[in-house]
């Protein structure tokens, strides 16, 4: 056989090293938005059985906000509900929450037992605004600017840990900006 | 104190491993027999080490010495024993130090078991071995030390992830590894053999045996493995294509093609350049599936605490194993003797196709599986393969060899003709055509692919017995002279027959599967009933019932068959507090034919309870084919060829090589 057809493994297999290699430096949880640096969709939801006030999305502006994601049939829901009720305690952000795709009356029945963090809760029963928002499962959390506009989108539990490293710095900077 | 002396063990461990990488291989140059025999010692030596830092990581579990980091973070006071033993693998610091366990058992087991090699073939399969306990153990002191202490200790610890508490998934990761792992010795063989620069029929033969056992735990491994995701998932399915499924399914195709190729190297010296790339890509398969799971680069249900410097670290240790190992390949295949020609009908030829099907089986498998990583590379796109791409291209793939698996074995080595060993299969050919004939009439007509995967599962058995059958001249002879032929019939045979039947029930119980598996949902309450292909379930109570680290709301259902009672089903939810989790156990009933298998789900405010049923018929057949698969292995690995004789052995090797 030739030389040539000899070195063809180590060809193929460097081909394969530097495409892993490459991945090292992907993310596959990041899920880019569409939504990002656009006005967040139009809504009007109706408040979660046992909360005071309904959501609408002319409310979200003028500060930096959250809106925040959640269903009673969700684990990583309950994973980072003790930081969503820091955030809310501490008065660090104002936080809102869409309740997403849950049966009448578990919504809010989630509310009751866990504590509401949330400043107020659009109950979203058929995930219609969810498709809106560009929600892919639930939790998810996204950062608002003042001007409304949606800057960021977490997919997945806000725990102590991603506050730290993801939200302080980016509310930090968003908060200097105009 | 302990987690100090596993701590300093490994590290010992380590300088060992740094000179049984180099001194055997200097004196393997030299032709230094103390040098190349101190790799036998310090193989041993550092396997020592190995299971004492091991032991100690144990200990420490079992004690629930929560000043170990890793034990805080994974074990709790309340866990039952088999899961704090268990946890020492259920993380990602201890299953790396299993991994390096199982690679020194490996090294340890050629130097005491391998009297028969050659000096110098030893000494150096022996130094690439600890080269890559070098680097793995390295790897473990420097990114991921499990005997990392933490002040102060917490009172308690964080328990293990739920999911993971099953008995079945406590020994499916040391059966895993020790397949995974266990290819490392066919890598340093084959990397031995290319430093030496010679390859014959004697190097197949000492290769073969732990090719077998690797294959054979690694068949088990992933048997259990497939099991559990069945019983605890909670979805009824029994293979999700999932990239850590994939990650060990891989290897095992190429270690299958490898079992195979490596026959021909020792039967007829030919495949031999072949047999080596495979040497080294099934190891390069292992070493890829251990970076997918740890680097966390796709996702997968297996979520493993991932951590990318980590995955680098493990990358460059690829690189630096197969790629230095291809390059020596590169250098020395052009002097490796290319085999002696064989006729395109024969068992060589057979065995030749099978792995061109196996390899090109696992390059889709490859493929499909860092297809999402290449898209994701190249674009924005974020795309999931799943069944449907392997139902397509896989599926497609694994049918001919399905059906050569049957033709295969009837053939004679070098040349023969494709009618005789057809004649042979006609009673095969007959099962077939029955079982198919069958399948139609039951389902009239309906069930065409179910019918046709049913018969080639019949061709695979039944040629399997047809196999048997001439080799022990069952109905020629009488039977006292089979039993006759059956004592003197090489063990390897048995093996061949049991692997192939095994994968015929494998394909039955995939067909059954994949035809007639019926589910209902239904919302319930107690007393209610719901029915099922034949099966009536009443709902008959719930209640919470504690266990020892988990709530569980227990349902139980009475089945009945038309109005006979058949069994009680018992599934529960449970909720661990520790972790804030909930797992499912389903309520499972085999007959071997088929599974009942029930789940509760949530209740809803009315009192009713949502209840899944699955009706499975035939799928036990697909983890006892697998597992009759791993037997035939075993048995095959008994035979006294592997064992003794082998003085006498080495000399036919050595004259049969320039002979040819």
């Amino acid at each position: 056989m030739s030389k040539l057809s000899a070195f063809a493994p180590v060809m193929l297999f460097a081909t394969i090293a530097a495409a892993l290699g490459l991945s090292l430096t992907n993310d596959p949880h990041k899920m880019p938005s569409m939504l990002i640096d656009k006005p967040a969709p139009k809504f009007e939801l109706a408040a979660v059985d046992g909360t005071p006030k309904p959501l609408s999305s002319d409310a979200l502006k003028g500060e930096v906000m959250l809106l925040n994601v959640y269903a009673s049939w969700c684990p990583g829901c309950r994973l980072e509900h003790p930081t969503l009720m820091k955030i809310a305690n501490q008065k660090i952000i104002p936080l809102y929450g869409i309740n997403w795709k849950d049966k009448p009356g578990q919504g809010g029945a989630w509310l009751k037992q866990h504590n509401n963090p949330y400043l107020a809760v659009g109950d979203d029963p058929t995930g219609r605004t969810g498709i809106d928002m560009g929600v892919t499962g639930v939790p998810e959390t996204f950062v608002i600017d003042k001007g409304g506009r949606i800057r960021y989108r977490h997919a997945g539990p806000v725990t102590d840990d991603v506050w730290q490293d993801v939200f302080e710095p980016l509310l930090a900077s968003l908060r200097k900006s105009p | 104190m302990v987690a100090e002396i596993g701590h300093y063990a490994l590290i010992l461990a380590l300088i060992v491993s740094l000179l049984q990488s180099t001194v055997p291989l200097i004196g393997a140059h030299r032709q230094d027999r103390a040098a190349m025999l101190f790799g036998s010692y310090a193989a041993i030596t550092q396997f020592a080490f190995v299971s004492l830092a091991f032991a100690c990581l144990t200990q420490a579990f079992v004690t629930s010495d929560f000043s170990v980091a890793v034990v805080a973070a994974n074990s709790h006071t309340l866990k039952p024993m088999l899961y704090k033993v268990s946890g020492v693998w259920g993380n990602h610091e201890g299953s790396m130090l299993l991994w390096v366990f199982i690679l020194a058992i490996f090294g340890a087991a050629v130097a005491a078991f391998g009297r028969n090699l050659p000096e110098t073939l030893k000494a150096n399969t022996l130094a690439v071995q600890s080269m890559i306990s070098l680097g793995f153990l390295a790897f473990i002191l420097f990114t991921s030390n499990p005997f990392a202490r933490l002040d102060p200790a917490p009172l308690d610890g964080n328990g293990l992830n739920p999911i993971l508490q099953d008995p079945g998934l406590a020994f499916h990761p040391p059966f895993l590894y020790l397949g995974y792992v266990g290819f490392s010795i066919a890598f340093s063989f084959s990397a031995a053999a290319l430093i030496e620069g010679k390859v014959d029929a004697s190097w197949a033969r000492w290769v073969r045996p732990w090719v077998l056992a690797a294959w054979c735990f690694l068949t088990i491994g992933i048997t259990l493995g497939s099991a559990w995701a069945y019983y605890t998932l909670g979805w009824g399915g029994w293979w999700f294509w999932d990239p850590v499924e994939n990650a060990s399914f891989m290897p095992w195709l190429a270690g299958t093609a490898l079992l195979h190729s490596a026959l021909v190297v020792e039967r007829r010296n030919a495949l031999v350049s072949w047999t080596i790339l495979l040497g080294i890509f099934t190891f390069t398969l292992s070493l890829i599936g251990t970076f997918l799971v740890r680097s966390g680069v796709l996702t997968s249900v297996h979520a493993f605490a991932t951590d990318p410097a980590r995955g680098v670290f493990i990358l460059l240790l690829i690189v630096a194993a197969t790629g230095g190992s291809l390059i020596l390949y590169a250098i020395r295949m052009p002097g490796l003797k290319s085999g002696s020609p064989f006729s395109i009908v024969s068992r060589e030829a057979g065995l030749t196709l099978n792995n061109v099907i196996l390899t090109v089986a696992c390059a889709t498998v490859f493929l499909g599986t860092f297809y999402p990583l290449i898209v994701d590379l190249m674009g924005r796109d974020k795309i999931s393969v799943g069944p449907p791409y392997y139902n397509m291209t896989f599926v497609p793939i694994m049918i001919p060899l399905l059906i050569a698996m049957s033709v295969g074995p009837m053939l004679k080595w070098k040349r023969d003709t494709l009618r005789e060993a057809l004649d042979k299969l006609k009673p095969a050919a007959i099962a077939a055509g029955v079982a198919l004939l069958v399948v139609l009439g039951i389902t009239f007509g309906k069930n065409i692919a179910a019918g046709l995967a049913i018969a080639l599962a019949a061709w695979l058995v039944v040629g399997s017995l047809i196999n048997l059958g001439m080799r022990l001249r069952i109905g020629q002879v009488p039977l006292g002279t089979s039993l006759g032929l059956a004592r003197t019939t090489p063990r390897s045979f048995f093996g061949l027959v049991l692997a192939h039947a095994g994968m015929g029930l494998t394909v039955l119980g995939i067909a059954g599967m994949s035809a007639w598996a019926t589910e209902t949902i239904q919302m319930v309450r107690p007393g209610g009933t719901i029915s099922l292909s034949g099966y009536d379930l009443k709902f008959a109570s719930v209640n919470n019932v504690p266990g020892p680290n988990y709530d569980a709301e227990r349902a139980v259902f009475n089945v009945t068959r038309n109005g006979r009672f058949v069994t009680v089903l018992e599934t529960e939810r449970r909720f661990y507090p520790v972790r804030e989790q909930q797992t499912t156990v389903a309520g499972i009933r085999t007959n071997l034919l088929s599974n009942i298998y029930v789940v509760i789900g949530e209740p809803d405010k009315k009192g009713a309870w949502q209840v899944r049923l699955y009706y499975h018929p035939l799928v036990p057949w697909i983890w006892l084919g697998a597992l009759i698969m791993a037997l035939g292995g075993f048995v095959s690995l008994s035979d006294r060829r592997f064992r003794v004789g082998a003085p006498a052995r080495q000399k036919t090797g050595a004259t049969l090589a320039p002979a040819e």
